[in-house]
């Protein structure tokens, strides 16, 4: 692996890739989840008992997430091409396309709200009894709460999700369909 | 009245259409609840999506082309598609996409109701009419409505479906009729542009007369995807309250927002093309796309001087394919303001080029694309208009060689632009100015989209006496040809006279007077009439005889047609029979043939078989 660090816009694709994958590979999303969890390195997952509040989740609304994510913004078409061979004019031409697109699809579809409305930087007080899953405490975290501490990021949260209806036998698999001109 | 619960508008617009609705349990007096309706429609194959707006295509699909599951509506799999994905597969495929079905509606150059649509069709594409068109429309619209209020079908509710004021008596027939196929029995039909002030009205929630007074002459400019369309509404005043009377209308005019996203993206494709790259029509319409964008941020964002535009590839190298290029402040405002809404004086007029013979089969797209230009011959067309107008009296001073409104409101996508409202209010106020005229005020419009179908289902609302309704009835006086009494010169047509059988402003629901003179049919042939309309001569009374016209003053419509059928009288004869107009219920001109003894009347086609 290529240890030299990484420019923004490398990280960038790197993160939309991750993005793309983490949807549809359940074994990478796991090892993502760890490493993000605070795992030293991307370790095969080993074969742990699995507990039974573990539970599968359908494909099918990420499939038609992403399928809607290339439709609108070509997300996969990008996702799927070599960004080394091309300038940072080309691809800023192609981010374009994908940028707005995508956006389109998220502004349509979903409703993203910052989990905490204050400015990034400020002190705020979390209370007893708050959601681990929406406020996550960083650094010297010892002691009992209420904490006090800096808002390092927003976060984000979906209030509301409405992704078109799929018709029963529909493939969502195929992202895009082929074309052939005729 | 029927047993309605609510009254649904319904905008059947060249572009889009949109489905309002005001529930009539929930609404009383100046409380009025009112809301747009989704419209489930395909977004993509198998994918089913709620709008508020149905892109008014429709796509023929070849049979391999959609499984029929991918083509599942709530209410069940209609062997063609309508809305969204329609659009998308059409610009894909142009040969099976049927578009502008309304313009089609009101062309008189065709017959409507004969299967010409898509025009570019290869035989095997099952085409289809104008009117077939229209009726596909209205019943996903009620299919829609019907989905989501199984307990109140539309057909049971009292329907507003709106026509651009300046649809011709045939044009407004066939949307009626449209509207019969599919089973709406509470119909009244209602100019965009009166829909429109009436969302106005609404909106103020009868904040209205505080904002206008008795004079004010309200100018409505309707600029949608395909036509534009004017109105001039003038507050009267009648036992003391304020009134509202639509005292003119324009011409149908093919003009709108799709020619200003198109003229935009031709600019840029001569820019691509002095590079050397050429693009396929598959790229004009990603650029048009593009263009249509770029344009809304550099027309509302004043500190933009330019936007980039980039056009995708078609296949999946997106980085390496992709085009990029600008649309700078300078073509848009070149392009929109110089194109579209040029400076120009009270006296300009349209330009009318010649058009080249009839080469193929194409919709009459205004010649001339200076929406000001058209808005100039209009007002000054209109001069007149106020004249015996109880109230206006010495109101417009006697040099005025325009009508001088004194208030604007404007609708349509088009003014989502707001340089683009603005240039067009500054050009009517420069007019004003030279004729010492006091600046018209902007009345403050909202939802340029959806207003017309709001103010439709208001209009319903309006209708069972819960607030102000415009008047003013029929916006033209009609006359039919008839040969003069001259004695024939040899070699020369007679000359023909036009004798009025409808005057000015019949409301719904009224007949005209029998005229005293009679035309001969003959029986067991299809008889035909010239028919002329005009928009200015308001005194005209049944049975005026004009021997002579302007054509600016009035205008030829298509011919009409009358049959008397044989029955008890003998084939070749010819009977004297009256012509006699009324206006229905629902909106329609209505001609009949009278014969001079009495007994049954004969209906008189507006629509007759196009042969031109």
């Amino acid at each position: 692996m290529n240890d030299s660090p990484l420019s923004f816009l490398n990280r960038l694709i790197l993160a939309l890739r991750a993005f793309g994958r983490i949807l549809i590979d359940e074994g990478f999303a796991a090892g993502v989840l760890r490493l993000e969890g605070g795992a030293a390195a991307l370790a095969p997952v080993t074969a742990e008992p699995t507990r039974p509040v573990l539970k599968e989740t359908s494909p099918d609304s990420a499939l038609q997430l992403l399928a809607l994510l290339q439709q609108e913004g070509r997300f996969v078409d990008f996702l799927q091409e070599n960004v080394t061979a091309y300038s940072d004019t080309e691809i800023g031409g192609a981010a374009r396309v994908v940028h707005e697109g995508c956006c389109k699809v998220v502004r349509d579809y979903l409703r993203i709200q910052p989990v905490r409305e204050e400015a990034e930087g400020v002190r705020l007080t979390v209370p007893a009894g708050f959601d681990p899953t929406a406020v996550r405490l960083t650094g010297n975290v010892v002691g009992q709460p209420p904490f006090t501490g800096t808002l390092m990021h927003r976060g984000w949260r979906v209030a509301e999700i409405k992704l078109p209806k799929v018709a029963e036998g529909h493939d969502v698999q195929v992202l895009a369909p082929a074309e052939v001109e005729l | 009245m029927s047993t309605a619960r609510y009254t649904v508008g319904i905008d059947l617009g060249t572009t889009h259409c949109v489905l309002a609705a005001v529930d009539l349990t929930a609404s009383d007096g100046d409380e009025v609840v009112e809301r747009i309706e989704l419209i489930p429609q395909l977004t993509a194959p198998g994918a089913v999506e709620e709008r508020p707006m149905l892109p008014s295509f429709l796509y023929l699909p070849h049979p391999d082309e959609l499984r029929p599951e991918d083509r599942v509506l709530p209410w069940g799999e209609p062997p063609f598609v309508v809305g969204e994905l329609a659009r998308a597969m059409g610009s894909r495929t142009p040969i099976r996409l049927v578009s502008s079905a309304k313009s089609w509606l009101c062309h008189p150059g065709v017959d409507r109701r004969a299967a010409i649509l898509p025009v570019e069709a290869p035989e095997e594409v099952g085409q289809i009419s104008p009117l077939q068109a229209s009726i596909r429309y209205l019943e996903h619209l009620r299919a829609a409505w019907d989905h989501q209020h199984p307990d109140a079908p539309l057909i049971e509710q009292d329907v507003v479906l709106t026509v651009p004021a300046s649809f011709d008596p045939a044009a407004r027939e066939l949307t009626a009729e449209a509207a019969e196929a599919v089973g709406l029995r509470h119909l009244v039909l209602l100019e965009e542009p009166q829909a429109a002030l009436y969302h106005w009205v609404l909106a103020t929630r009868e904040g209205w007369r505080k904002q206008v007074q008795l004079g004010d002459i309200i100018l409505v400019i309707d600029l949608g995807g395909g036509t534009a369309d004017f109105s001039l509404i003038a507050v009267t005043e009648r036992d003391g309250s304020l009134e509202l009377v639509r005292v003119a209308v324009g011409e149908h005019i093919l003009l709108g927002g799709d020619n200003m996203d198109l003229a935009l993206a031709h600019t840029v494709r001569a820019k691509l093309a002095e590079q050397g790259i050429q693009l396929d029509p598959w790229q004009l319409q990603g650029l048009t796309h593009g263009c249509r964008s770029a344009k809304e941020t550099l027309l509302s964002h004043g500190e933009v001087e330019a936007v980039p535009v980039v056009v995708p590839s078609r296949g999946s190298k997106l980085i390496g394919g992709t085009l990029r290029t600008e649309l700078t402040r300078d073509e848009v405002s070149h392009t929109l303001m110089e194109g579209f809404f040029p400076i120009v004086e009270a006296a300009a007029r349209p330009a009318a080029r010649a058009r080249a013979a009839l080469t193929k089969l194409g919709l009459p797209y205004a010649q001339d694309a200076a929406m000001t230009r058209h808005l100039a011959a209009f007002l000054g067309r209109q001069v007149e208009a106020t004249r015996h107008l109880s109230g206006f009296e010495g109101r417009l001073p006697e040099h005025a060689s325009f009508l001088h409104p004194t208030a604007v409101l404007f609708n349509g996508g088009v003014f989502k632009a707001p340089p683009l409202l603005e240039r067009t209010l500054t050009v009517l106020n420069g007019w004003l100015a030279t004729e010492d005229a006091p600046p018209a005020r902007l009345l403050e419009g909202s939802d340029l989209d959806l207003a017309v179908a709001l103010g439709a289902a208001y209009y319903g609302y309006v209708r069972r006496g819960r607030g102000v309704r415009i008047r003013g009835g029929t916006a033209k006086s009609y006359y039919v040809g008839v040969e003069s009494a001259m004695p024939a010169v040899p070699g020369m047509e007679p000359p023909i006279e036009a004798l009025c059988i409808a005057p000015f402003g019949m409301e719904e629901g009224t007949q005209a007077e029998l005229p005293p003179q009679e035309v001969g049919l003959v029986v067991g042939e299809p008889v035909r009439f010239r028919f002329f309309g005009s928009s200015v001569r308001r005194t005209d009374q049944v049975g005026a005889v004009l021997e002579q016209w302007t054509a600016d003053e009035v205008e030829e419509l298509e011919e009409i047609e009358a049959t008397l059928p044989a029955e008890d009288r003998q084939p070749g004869e010819v009977v004297p029979v009256r012509l006699h107009a009324a206006v229905t219920e629902v909106g329609t001109l209505r001609l009949e043939a009278v014969p001079r003894e009495g007994g049954e009347a004969w209906k008189v086609e507006f629509d007759v078989r196009g042969e031109h």
